[in-house]
C-alpha cells in the first residue's frame, strides 16, 4: 500500500498529472494556470513538465475557455478547464448548459464531449464577493452534465482521474476550503466508481447527508452529538448528478431519521431533491420529516456575515434536535 | 501595426522633461490651459492615493482586510482621467480605481469596508457626494455593458449632444488589459458604437492579468481594436498625468458632444502585486519591474514640477497630506464594526419577500436561543 498524507490542492495536482501522462489527448486550460500554477496552485508545475500545449494559459474569457473546449473535443482532445473561482463561471454558463450538456443528444450519440469543468466553489475562506459561491444547483439542474464533488483529498486524487476518463462532460467542484487540510491519499488503491456516495460515518440514530465541505461540518457535528448521546451516520453523497440514492436510503431505512445540509441556498436546492426521493421510497422508515439546513435565499453574504450564513455544526444538531423531538 | 509602430500621446518624458511625441501635439492646448494650482493637484492626488494605497497593503497584512487590489504605478492614468471627466458624467470603475473613486468623492474607507468584507457596495452612487461613481464590479468586464447601457440611456433622454458641453453627459467606464478579452466588453462596443453613446472605454493596459501577460490577449496594441468597431481610439502614457488627462478630456467632450463612444487605451504597468494574494516573483522578472519603476509617474511628474520651480514647499506639504490621510484611514479602518446579520436579508429584494421574512425571523430567535442561554 503506498499511502501519501496531502492537501487536496496537491492530491489533485497529482491526479491531473497522472491523467497528462496517461492520456496524451488530455490538455489542462485556465486562467493563470500555467507559470503561476493556478490561483490555488492546483496546477503547480505542470506547465513545466508538459509545455504550453498540454497546459494552457487562457486569455481572460470564460465562455473562450468552454466554448473552445467543446471544439478541442471535437477534435479528439479530452479538456479540462479550470474556472478560476464559482462566481466566474457564469460567463461560460450559456456554453455549458446550453452547449456542452446538449451536445452528445443532438449528435444522437454520434459524438461525446469529454470534458471536466473544475471549479473551486463554496465559503469559508473569508473572500470578498463572488469568491464563495455554490451554483452546483444550475449545473445538477441541467440534463447532460455530470456533477461531483471530493470531500477528501484522497477522492479528489481518483475522482478528478475518473471524471477525465469520463466519456461526458463532468462538472468538478472543489471545496476551496478542503484544499489545505492533509488526508491520506492511498495511491496503490483502484478508484471508487465516480458517481457512488458513501457512508463515511456509522451510526444509528440520525442520518446526516451532505457533499463538499459540508462533510466535514456533519462530521464534526456528529461528534459533538456522540458526546450527548446521540448517534449520526453520515453519508457523503460525493455525486450530486447523478444521486447514488443506495447507501442513503440504506441508511435513512436503519435510522428512520435524515437531515442535509448544504452551503448553497435552501430552495430548489440538492437538498430538497435528496428529501423528496427519500420520503418517496422510504417513507415507511421515516419516523420524522426529512430536514434540511442550508445556506439561507439570499446572496452569499460580505465575508464578516459568512459565519452567520454557512450552516454550522450547531445548526446542524438544532435540526437534529428537531428530528429527534417527532 | 506592431506595439511599437503604434502612436502614443506623451507629454512628459520619463525623467519628467516636457518633450511632446508627435501624436501629442493636438492635444497641448488642453495643458498649457492648466495652472499651477491644476498641475500641483494632479501631483497631490497621485502621492495622497499612493499613500492610501501602501496603507491599505499593510492593514491588509495586518488581518483588517480580506483582499487589497493595489493600484501602485497606475496613478497617472487615473488621476489624469478623473480629472479630465466632468461633475455630470459617471463613471464605472472595475475594482482598482481607488484615485478615481476618491477624486470623485468617494470616501477611501468605503472601499476599504468592501475589501474588509462588511458590505458588497460601499457607497451610494446616487449620493451626490459620491460623484456618479458607480460602485465596484468584480466579475470582469462586465460594467462595460452596463456602462454602454447608462449611455444609451442618456441619448434617450437628450442628456448628451445638445451642444452644451458644460452639461451634456458622459459615461466613462475602467477596465484592465484581461478583461478586454471578455465577450462583454466586445458586446459593450458594438451596443455603444451602434447606439452613438457617449462612452470613453478607459483601458489601462498594466500589462498583465494576474500572471498572464498581455501578449496572451492580444495579437496587436489594444488600441487597435477600437476601429473594427468605428471607435476613434487614442493611446496614451498611462504613467504620464498630463497626456492621460489631456486626452480624457478631448475623447469625453467629443463623445459627449454627439461623437459616440471613444476610448483610449493607457499603457502603464502595476507596480506591486494583483491583490495581495498574489506573488509576482512566480511570474515576472526584477528587471521588468525596475525598467517600469524608471518610468513611475508620480517621480516624473515631480520632476516636471520642479522643473518648472514648484517650491519645496509644495512637496512638504503634500508629503504631509499623504502621511495624514493615510493615517487616518487606518483609524477609521480598524475602527469599522460589523455589521449585523440583518444586513444579510435587508434588501435582497426591493418589495417584501415571504421566503426572506420568514428566514430572517428563523434566525432571530435560533440566534435568541443561544442568547438566553437555554441552546447549548
Ligand atoms: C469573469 C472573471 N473571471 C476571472 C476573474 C478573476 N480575476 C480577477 S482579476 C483577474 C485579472 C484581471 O486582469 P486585468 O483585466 O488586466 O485587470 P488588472 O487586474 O490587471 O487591473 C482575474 C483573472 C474575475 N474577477 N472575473
Amino acid at each position: 500500500m503506498t499511502i501519501e498524507t496531502v492537501p487536496m490542492s496537491k492530491a489533485l495536482n497529482a491526479g491531473l498529472r497522472k491523467a497528462l501522462e496517461d492520456d496524451p489527448r488530455v490538455l489542462l486550460m485556465g486562467e493563470d494556470i500555467g507559470p503561476l500554477g493556478g490561483v490555488f496552485r492546483v496546477t503547480e508545475h505542470l506547465h513545466r513538465d508538459f509545455g504550453s500545449q498540454r497546459v494552457l494559459d487562457t486569455p481572460l474569457a470564460e465562455s473562450g475557455i468552454v466554448g473552445t473546449a467543446i471544439g478541442l473535443a471535437m477534435a479528439g482532445f479530452r479538456p479540462v478547464c479550470e474556472i478560476q473561482f464559482d462566481g466566474f463561471v457564469f460567463p461560460a454558463f450559456d456554453q455549458i448548459t446550453s452547449q456542452l450538456a446538449k451536445m452528445t443528444n443532438r449528435h444522437e450519440g454520434a459524438l461525446s464531449m469529454p470534458i471536466v469543468i473544475r471549479i473551486p466553489y463554496g465559503g469559508h475562506i473569508g473572500a470578498v464577493e463572488h469568491h464563495q459561491e455554490s451554483p452546483e444547483t444550475y449545473f445538477a439542474h441541467t440534463p447532460g452534465l455530470r456533477v461531483v464533488s471530493p470531500s477528501t483529498p484522497n477522492d479528489a486524487y481518483w475522482m478528478i482521474q475518473e471524471a477525465i476518463r469520463s466519456n461526458d462532460p463532468v462538472i468538478f467542484l472543489e471545496p476551496k476550503s478542503r484544499y489545505w487540510p492533509k488526508g491520506e491519499v492511498d495511491l496503490s488503491a483502484s478508484a471508487a466508481p465516480l458517481h457512488a456516495s458513501r457512508i463515511v460515518r456509522r451510526g444509528s440514530d440520525v442520518t446526516l447527508v451532505g457533499h463538499g465541505a459540508m462533510v466535514t461540518t456533519l462530521l464534526q457535528a456528529a461528534a459533538i452529538a456522540e458526546g450527548e448521546g446521540t448517534s449520526c451516520e453520515v453519508v457523503d453523497v460525493r455525486s450530486l448528478s447523478p444521486v447514488d440514492y443506495g447507501p442513503i436510503l440504506d441508511s435513512v431505512r436503519s435510522t428512520g431519521r435524515m437531515v442535509h445540509a448544504q452551503e448553497a441556498p435552501g430552495f430548489n436546492g440538492l437538498g430538497g431533491e435528496i428529501a423528496a426521493t427519500v420520503m418517496e421510497r422510504a417513507f415507511y422508515s421515516l419516523e420524522a420529516p426529512v430536514l434540511r439546513v442550508s445556506g439561507f435565499d439570499t446572496p452569499f453574504p460580505p465575508a464578516k456575515l459568512e459565519g452567520v450564513y454557512l450552516p454550522d455544526a450547531d445548526r446542524i444538531l438544532e435540526a437534529v434536535d428537531r428530528s429527534l423531538a417527532y | 501595426m506592431t506595439s511599437t509602430e503604434t502612436p502614443l500621446v506623451r507629454v512628459l518624458e520619463a525623467d519628467g522633461r516636457y518633450a511632446p511625441s508627435a501624436a501629442a501635439e493636438q492635444y497641448l492646448p488642453l495643458i498649457d490651459a492648466l495652472s499651477d494650482a491644476e498641475l500641483e493637484q494632479f501631483y497631490r492626488d497621485m502621492v495622497v492615493i499612493r499613500a492610501i494605497d501602501t496603507q491599505a497593503t499593510n492593514l491588509q497584512r495586518q488581518g483588517q482586510l480580506a483582499l487589497w487590489p493595489p493600484s501602485r504605478g497606475q496613478e497617472a492614468a487615473q488621476v489624469g482621467s478623473a480629472y479630465a471627466a466632468r461633475r455630470q458624467d459617471t463613471l464605472f470603475p472595475s475594482y482598482r480605481e481607488h484615485a478615481v473613486t476618491r477624486i470623485r468623492g468617494v470616501d477611501p474607507v468605503d472601499i476599504l469596508s468592501v475589501m474588509r468584507g462588511n458590505t458588497h457596495g460601499g457607497w451610494n452612487p446616487l449620493d451626490p457626494k459620491n460623484g456618479n461613481t458607480r460602485i465596484y464590479t468584480l466579475v470582469l468586464g462586465s460594467q462595460t455593458l452596463h456602462a454602454a447601457g447608462f449611455g444609451m440611456g442618456l441619448v434617450f433622454d437628450g442628456k448628451t449632444g445638445t451642444g452644451d458641453v458644460e452639461r451634456d453627459e458622459a459615461v466613462v467606464v475602467y477596465y484592465g488589459d484581461g478583461a478586454s478579452s471578455q465577450g462583454d466588453v466586445h458586446e459593450a462596443m458594438v451596443f455603444a458604437a451602434s447606439y452613438n453613446a457617449p462612452v470613453l472605454f478607459f483601458l489601462q493596459n498594466n500589462h498583465w492579468a494576474i500572471s498572464v501577460p498581455v501578449e496572451t490577449q492580444t495579437k496587436v496594441p489594444l488600441v487597435t481594436r477600437g476601429a473594427g468597431y468605428g471607435i476613434p481610439s487614442v493611446r496614451v502614457d498611462g504613467n504620464d498625468v498630463l497626456a492621460s488627462y489631456a486626452v480624457s478630456r478631448a475623447q469625453l467632450d467629443e463623445a459627449r458632444s454627439g461623437g459616440g463612444p471613444r476610448a483610449i487605451e493607457a499603457v502603464t504597468y502595476r507596480m506591486g502585486a494583483h491583490t495581495t494574494s498574489d506573488d509576482p516573483t512566480k511570474y515576472r522578472g526584477s528587471d521588468e519591474e525596475q525598467s517600469w519603476a524608471q518610468r513611475d509617474p508620480i517621480a516624473r511628474m515631480r520632476a516636471f514640477l520642479e522643473g518648472r520651480g514648484a517650491a519645496a514647499s509644495v512637496f512638504d506639504d503634500v508629503e504631509t497630506e499623504a502621511a495624514d490621510a493615510a493615517e487616518d484611514l487606518r483609524a477609521r479602518t480598524v475602527a469599522l464594526t460589523a455589521p449585523g446579520r440583518e444586513l444579510m436579508f435587508d434588501h435582497v429584494y426591493s418589495e417584501p419577500h415571504p421566503l426572506i421574512d420568514e428566514q430572517k425571523a428563523w434566525l432571530e430567535q435560533y440566534e435568541a436561543s443561544f442568547e438566553g442561554g437555554a441552546n447549548r
